[in-house]
C-alpha cells in the first residue's frame, strides 16, 4: 500500500529526515512514535503534499503511483487523508459545506454521482452520531472556536466520511481526555478493514491500548531506528527514547 | 505556492471591458458659469436649481482637493473633463422597454443584466442610468400604485420640484467637501425615491450605472427620502467599460429616513479598475451619507467593491433622532495596483442610538486597502453604543492593509467597541481544504466568501449571489 525508501527531506536549511524506509501493507495500522524533533509530523505532512518540506532524495510511493509527483488535492482523490495535529480554523465557512465540497470533489474524481444536500445531511448525521458529536457541529465554521477535543473529533468525523485508503493521523490523541480518546479511537476502528492502511503518530502508548497497532515503528533523528510489535511501544513507555538513539549512534 | 503563480492567478483580464458606440450629445471639456447654465438649461430646470449650481460651482472655486486619504492620486485636470454627456435619445425618451436602442440593451446583456428578464424575474424595478440620462424606467405603475416616487433625477427636478427643494443637500450640503460641492455644481443625473408615510416599498428599488463616453465625468446624484414608518431597499450596482484614461467618477448619495423609517442601501460596484500595470480605470471618489432624522429611524449601508482604481469613499449616518441605528457592512476588494481608502462616519447625536460597523478589507496583487472610520459621540448622545469590526486579509506579499479608526467620545455614558485583525489567506488553510480533496481555486473562494460571511449576509438575496460571483472572479486563484 505506502512504500517509503531512503526518504530524505529538508525544511529550509535543515536536514529533518535522513533516509526514511517504512513499508505498510493494505489492512495493517502501525504507530509512529519517537521524541519531539525526530521529524514524525514532518512525514505526515510530506506525504499529504505539504510544500513546505523539500524532498531531496528517495521516493514514497502508494499504490504504484509516484506519490511525491502529485498535488495535495490529487492525493485526497486518490485516497490519502491526513488527520491534522492543529487543525486550521476557517472562519465563516461552514463545517459542513467544506466537508460536502470535499467528498463531492472526490467522488467525482472517481466518477460517482454527487452527493446531493439531502443525502450528504444523513450521511453526517450517521458518522455524527459514531463520533458523539452534537447537532451544533453542522452549522459552525470549520473549527472556529472548537475546543482542540472537538477538533481532533472533527477530524476523525472527516475520516470517516470520506473513507480514505491511507489514513495518517497526526497525534490525534494528544489534547483528549479518556473519553474523548475512546470515541475517537472508536471512529478510528469503524474504519479498519483489509483494504486500508493506517499511519498513527503518537507520543503515548495509551492511544494504542484502543487502537491496536501491528506494527510500531520508532523515528528518531530522521531514521526510523526500531520496528517491532506493539509491545515495543510498552517498552518505550517504561524505558523512553534514550536507550534506543544511543543504541542506534553505537 | 509560489508568488509568482499567485500574480499569474490574480492577473486576469477585466471581462466588461467594452464600448457601445452609441451617439452622444456632448459638451466640449472644461467647466465654468456657462458650461453649468447650459447643463441647467438642456435638462430644463426651474431657476432653484440653477442657483443651488452655481452657487456651489463657486464654493468649488475656493476649495482645494483633499490630500489627507492613503491614496497616490495622479493630478486631474477639471478643465479636461466633458461635463455633460448623454445618448442622443434624449429629446424623446423611450416609452417603454422596446423602444429603447437595441445597443444599448445589448450593452446590459454584455453585463449579464438582461433589463426585461431581470426585471420580470426578481420583481426589480430598474432605473438605468446610461452615462448620464435615464433611458429605462420599469415598474413605474406598482411604485405608484404604493405611492412611491421612483424615477430619475432630472424627471424628480421637473416633476416633484418642491420635493427636491425641500430635501437637496440637506445631508450633504454644497458646501460639504470639494468633490462632493463639484458634483452639486455638474450633476447631470442620478435616481430619486420618494416614499410616503407607512409605506411599505413593494420591491427593492435598482439602478445600474454604467459609465460609457470617453474622457467624461459622471457626476450623478441620489436622493432618497423615507417618510414616518416607511420602508426601502435600494440596490446600486455598476461596472464600466476599459478605458485608457481615468475617469472622475464624483458621486453624492443624500438619504434621509424620518420617525422609523428604515433605508437600506446596498451597493456592488466593480468599475474598470486599470490594467495590470495601473493604466486607466476609474477614479470613485464618492459621498454618501444618511441621516435619521427621526427617531427609531435606521439606516443600513452594505458595500461590495471590487472595482476602480482609486476609491475614496465613506458612507456615512448621523443619529440624529433618539434610538435611531446606523450600520455599515462592507467588503473592499483591492487587485494589482488598486487603492481604496474606505470606511464610514457614524455620527451619534440622539439618545441610545446605536451603530454596527463591519469592514472586511481584501488586498492582493500590489493593492493598498485603508479602512478609515469616525465614530462620534456627541455630549447629548446619552447611552450611545458601537461596535466597530475590522478584518483584512492579505494575498501575497506586496499588498497592504491599513486601518485607520478615529473615536471622539464627549458623552461619558458611551459604548464604543473596536475590533480589528489582520490576516493573510493562510497555507494552512489552503493546504487543509486541499488535503481533503478541494482544488485550490475553489479553496480560495471558501475563505475569502467566508470572510466576507457577515457582509453578504446583509445583501438582498439576488444581489448577495452576483457579489459572491464578483469576488470569484475578481480574485481567482488569489493567494499567498
Amino acid at each position: 500500500m505506502l512504500s517509503i525508501r531512503n526518504l530524505h527531506a529538508r525544511a529550509d536549511d535543515m536536514e529533518i529526515l535522513k533516509g526514511v524506509n517504512l513499508e505498510i501493507p493494505a489492512g495493517e495500522v502501525h504507530a509512529l512514535m519517537g521524541p519531539n524533533g525526530s521529524g514524525k509530523s514532518t512525514l505526515a505532512q510530506i506525504i499529504a503534499g505539504r510544500e513546505d518540506f523539500k524532498v531531496t532524495a528517495g521516493e514514497v510511493r502508494y499504490r504504484d503511483i509516484d506519490l511525491l509527483e502529485l498535488t495535495p488535492e490529487q492525493r485526497a482523490h486518490e485516497g490519502v487523508f491526513l488527520a491534522f495535529q492543529y487543525p486550521v480554523e476557517i472562519p465563516g465557512v461552514n463545517n459542513v459545506y467544506l466537508l460536502k465540497a470535499a467528498l463531492n470533489a472526490q467522488r467525482r474524481h472517481r466518477g460517482e454521482t454527487e452527493l446531493d444536500a439531502f443525502e450528504f445531511l444523513q450521511l453526517v448525521r450517521e458518522k455524527m452520531q459514531l463520533m458523539q458529536m452534537d447537532e451544533s457541529f453542522l452549522n459552525r465554521g470549520v473549527n472556529e472556536d472548537f475546543s482542540g477535543g472537538e477538533k481532533k473529533r472533527n477530524e476523525v468525523l472527516q475520516m470517516t466520511i470520506l473513507e480514505p485508503t491511507l489514513a495518517v493521523l497526526d497525534e490525534t490523541d494528544s489534547g483528549l481526555d479518556i473519553d474523548a480518546l475512546k470515541v475517537v479511537a472508536n471512529g478510528v476502528n469503524s474504519l479498519r478493514d483489509a483494504s486500508r492502511s493506517m499511519l498513527l503518530v503518537t507520543h503515548y502508548q495509551r492511544l494504542l491500548d484502543y487502537i491496536e497497532p501491528d506494527v510500531v515503528h520508532v523515528l528518531a533523528d530522521g531514521k526510523i531506528v526500531r520496528s517491532g510489535g506493539k509491545e515495543l511501544a510498552l517498552e518505550l513507555e517504561e524505558r523512553g527514547y534514550d536507550w534506543l538513539q544511543s543504541g542506534n549512534a553505537a | 505556492m509560489s508568488n509568482r503563480d499567485i500574480e499569474q492567478l490574480v492577473a486576469r483580464q477585466y471581462e466588461h471591458g467594452f464600448v457601445t458606440e452609441i451617439e452622444s450629445v456632448t459638451l466640449p471639456p472644461g467647466i465654468d458659469e456657462d458650461v453649468i447654465r447650459h447643463i441647467s438649461n438642456m435638462k430644463g430646470e426651474p431657476d432653484f436649481m440653477l442657483q443651488w449650481r452655481l452657487r456651489a460651482y463657486r464654493h468649488w472655486l475656493t476649495m482645494t482637493e483633499p490630500d489627507w486619504a492613503q491614496l497616490n492620486i495622479a493630478p486631474i485636470d477639471y478643465q479636461g473633463i466633458s461635463y455633460y454627456s448623454a445618448p442622443k435619445s434624449d429629446e424623446d425618451r423611450p416609452k417603454s422597454l422596446d423602444e429603447v436602442d437595441p445597443k444599448l440593451l445589448e450593452t446590459y446583456d454584455k453585463l449579464g443584466i438582461p433589463l426585461h428578464e431581470r426585471a420580470a424575474l426578481a420583481g426589480v424595478a430598474v432605473d438605468a442610468v446610461f452615462d448620464s440620462v435615464s433611458v429605462a424606467t420599469t415598474f413605474k405603475e406598482k411604485l405608484a400604485d404604493a405611492g412611491v416616487i421612483f424615477c430619475s433625477f432630472s424627471e424628480a427636478v421637473r416633476n416633484h420640484p418642491e420635493l427636491v427643494e425641500k430635501h437637496l443637500g440637506m445631508v450633504v450640503p454644497y458646501t460639504d467637501n470639494f468633490f462632493a460641492t463639484l458634483n452639486s455644481a455638474v450633476f447631470t443625473d442620478g435616481s430619486f425615491v420618494f416614499v410616503p408615510k407607512g409605506v411599505r416599498c413593494p420591491m427593492e428599488l435598482s439602478t445600474y450605472f454604467r459609465i460609457n463616453a470617453a474622457n467624461t465625468g459622471q457626476f450623478e446624484r441620489t436622493l432618497i427620502v423615507a417618510e414616518e414608518g416607511s420602508h426601502v431597499s435600494y440596490l446600486e450596482g455598476c461596472t464600466a467599460p476599459m478605458r485608457d484614461e481615468n475617469q472622475l467618477h464624483a458621486a453624492v448619495v443624500e438619504l434621509v429616513a424620518l420617525d422609523d423609517a428604515e433605508i437600506k442601501y446596498s451597493t456592488v460596484q466593480n468599475w474598470y479598475p486599470g490594467d495590470e500595470n495601473g493604466v486607466g480605470g476609474i477614479y470613485n471618489f464618492v459621498t454618501k451619507r444618511g441621516e435619521c432624522r427621526g427617531k427609531n429611524a435606521k439606516i443600513s449601508w452594505t458595500q461590495v467593491e471590487t472595482g476602480s482604481a482609486i476609491t475614496w469613499k465613506y458612507p456615512s449616518c448621523i443619529l440624529r433622532g433618539d434610538n435611531s441605528v446606523g450600520e455599515f457592512y462592507s467588503v473592499a476588494v483591492t487587485n494589482n495596483l488598486q487603492q481604496a481608502d474606505t470606511g464610514t462616519k457614524m455620527i451619534h447625536i440622539g439618545r441610545n442610538t446605536s451603530s454596527t460597523i463591519v469592514s472586511k478589507g481584501i488586498s492582493a496583487g500590489r493593492a493598498q486597502n485603508s479602512y478609515r472610520g469616525l465614530v462620534k459621540v456627541l455630549p447629548g448622545a446619552e447611552y450611545a453604543r458601537n461596535h466597530a469590526q475590522c478584518d483584512s486579509l492579505l494575498m501575497g506579499d506586496r499588498c497592504g492593509a491599513h486601518t485607520f479608526p478615529y473615536i471622539e467620545v464627549a458623552n461619558p455614558t458611551a459604548k464604543i467597541e473596536h475590533e480589528a485583525t489582520t490576516s493573510k489567506i493562510g497555507e494552512d488553510q489552503l493546504f487543509y481544504c486541499r488535503q481533503r480533496g478541494i482544488s485550490e481555486e475553489d479553496a480560495v473562494n471558501m475563505i475569502v466568501n467566508g470572510f466576507c460571511k457577515d457582509v453578504f449576509r446583509e445583501l438582498p438575496m439576488e444581489f448577495a449571489v452576483e457579489a459572491q460571483n464578483l469576488l470569484n472572479v475578481s480574485l481567482e486563484g488569489a493567494v499567498g
